[in-house]
């Protein structure tokens, strides 16, 4: 379980994060929504510690993150997988070697049982044959699947999913979110998407945390959302023209 | 007062308060610029987490930054011996002048400036560049980040292989840029006729001072870690997009070229005085 407490962040004085108080539950899908430029992405990165919070409190289990050392930091590290939003695959490397990284710098394992590992996680986000390819001969969706690869090779207790399906086409993007439905639930992580696809909210949203102008408006999940009185998520969740006839036809 | 003389007055007061702020915020600038630069070091000097992939990365760092060099510094150590020698030449015609000098000449300026300094300008560009546009690249696209998520120092895992890589090799390229800059003067002088092979030979033997050598490795050592250590901090403390990442490269040639200049005078008036 994370916890966030009246967390603050800004930039050069300029507030973009004000008083967020969460929790995000473990084995549940927990998404942070909101408009672009809506500071989710500050949030997403404060929590994992890339950006120094300003105040506030973030807890990994009982562990008070943003108060430990870098050793300590380091431990909790060891337990995170991330998703960036451009998969962040590192070039210079193959698939192979990629999902491998992590194995090779905090395992002692042999290296036929990092080969198996490295298959393992490979097969599971059903990428196959494609250990000797170097990231730029992969697609859009082929590349988030070697992330999320990567991010699981060391069976994280936390995954952070920044824009997963962002430049996806709509087939690969839901096929995505079930990936990391599917991976949350078996090995019962604290998953964290940020997201502004409906699709995404609809379809995996255990937990939804709205965020507008930097400030938490609303928290539920995605049985709730539709029937909403906050005006701000209403405006976002149907911005859309289908979506608004749909809520126009049910009423 | 005349109303005139007041503005005028008012209008130099503000001015002068407006040169002072700029000149207090470059200055603090600078100062946050130079504190970051030293605890990027201290970061980068930190224990690594795993010896062997640091191993693997500095030989993977030898391939890339050294022997990838090995190329141009030849090129152009072969041509400025060429250059020198013949200038020389032409600029030392009086027969009360040894022809032997001008190989001496062209031997002590590859020995003593050639061979470190300009071969470290040379570098910085090629170098400098490369480091700068792909630590760069790596922040601009969240490569970073990965590795920090992951809870590896990444500023240690990226730049401390490249700094080893470069101290261990650049003075193996200075000693290749000496050999082939006086290979380049003696083919230059004998093949066009100023001088005589037994000559040049004589002149690059005589009054040799083994001492030049070692002021002239000192001074890539140097160069090197300001090289990789410049070129670095700029690369790692990119922010923004393709733009930024290709402005900081231009930087870290720059100031990575200034430093050398500086230094140069520094460690000479040092190591020879």
């Amino acid at each position: 379980m994370i916890r966030i407490i009246k967390l603050n962040k800004s930039f050069n004085g300029k507030a973009v994060l004000e008083n967020i108080s969460v929790k995000f539950e473990t084995g549940k899908t927990n998404l942070i929504i909101g408009r672009s430029g809506s500071g989710k992405t500050v949030l997403l990165k404060s929590i994992v510690g890339l950006h120094e919070i300003d105040s506030g409190e973030i807890w990994y289990e009982e562990k008070l993150f943003n108060k430990l050392d870098f050793a300590g930091k380091k431990a909790i590290r060891s337990e995170m997988g991330m998703l960036f939003q451009g998969s962040a695959l590192f070039d210079s490397l193959t698939v192979e070697q990629n999902v491998r990284f992590p194995l090779d710098m905090f395992t002692d394992s042999s290296a036929e049982e990092k080969i198996d590992r490295v298959n393992f996680c490979l097969k599971r986000v059903d990428i196959i044959n494609t250990n000797h390819l170097f990231p730029s001969e992969l697609s859009g969706g082929m590349k988030k699947r070697v992330a999320i690869a990567r991010a699981i090779a060391l069976n994280p207790k936390y995954l952070f999913c920044d824009e997963p399906n962002s430049g996806l086409d709509p087939i690969t993007a839901i096929l995505i979110d079930a990936l990391i439905k599917e991976l949350t639930e078996e090995y019962s992580m604290t998953t964290i998407v940020n997201t502004h696809d409906m699709n995404s909210v609809m379809e995996i949203g255990e937990k939804i945390v709205f965020i507008s102008d930097g400030i938490k408006c609303w928290e539920g999940n995605k049985n709730e959302i539709l029937n909403s009185d906050c005006a701000s998520l209403n405006d976002f969740v149907f911005a859309n023209s289908l979506a608004k006839k749909l809520r126009t036809a049910n009423k | 007062m005349h109303t005139g003389f007041k503005n005028l007055i008012i209008e130099n007061t503000i001015n002068i308060s407006n040169f002072e702020v700029l000149k207090y915020k470059r200055m603090i600038k600078f100062l946050t610029q130079f504190g970051r630069y030293f605890l990027l070091l201290k970061k980068v000097f930190s224990k690594p987490e795993k010896p062997v992939i640091y191993y693997k990365q500095t030989l993977r760092e030898l391939v890339y930054l050294g022997l990838n060099s090995i190329g141009i510094i030849a090129i152009i150590s072969f041509f400025m011996g060429a250059v020198i020698t013949l200038q020389t030449a032409y600029n030392t015609e009086n027969p009360i002048y040894p022809k032997y000098l001008i190989g001496l000449g062209c031997r002590d300026s590859m020995i003593l400036e050639f061979s470190s300094t300009i071969a470290a300008l040379i570098l910085a560009g090629k170098v400098g560049s490369n480091i700068a546009s792909e630590i760069g690249t790596m922040r601009v696209t969240e490569q970073i980040d990965a590795l920090e998520i992951m809870g590896v120092n990444s500023a240690s895992y990226l730049i401390l292989p490249k700094m080893i890589a470069t101290l261990l090799f650049n003075p193996f390229l200075t000693i290749i840029a000496i050999i082939v800059g006086i290979f380049g003067g003696w083919i230059a002088g004998t093949f066009s006729g100023v001088m005589t092979s037994e000559n040049f030979i004589y002149g690059i033997q005589y009054a040799f001072i083994p001492y030049y050598i070692v002021y002239s490795l000192i001074k890539t050592v140097f160069f090197a870690f300001i090289i990789t250590s410049v070129s670095a901090f700029q690369g790692y403390y990119v922010d923004g997009g393709s733009l930024e990442v290709g402005r900081a490269s231009t930087k870290a040639v720059v100031y990575s070229s200034v430093l050398i200049l500086l230094f140069n005078v520094i460690l000479t008036q040092i190591l020879l005085s």
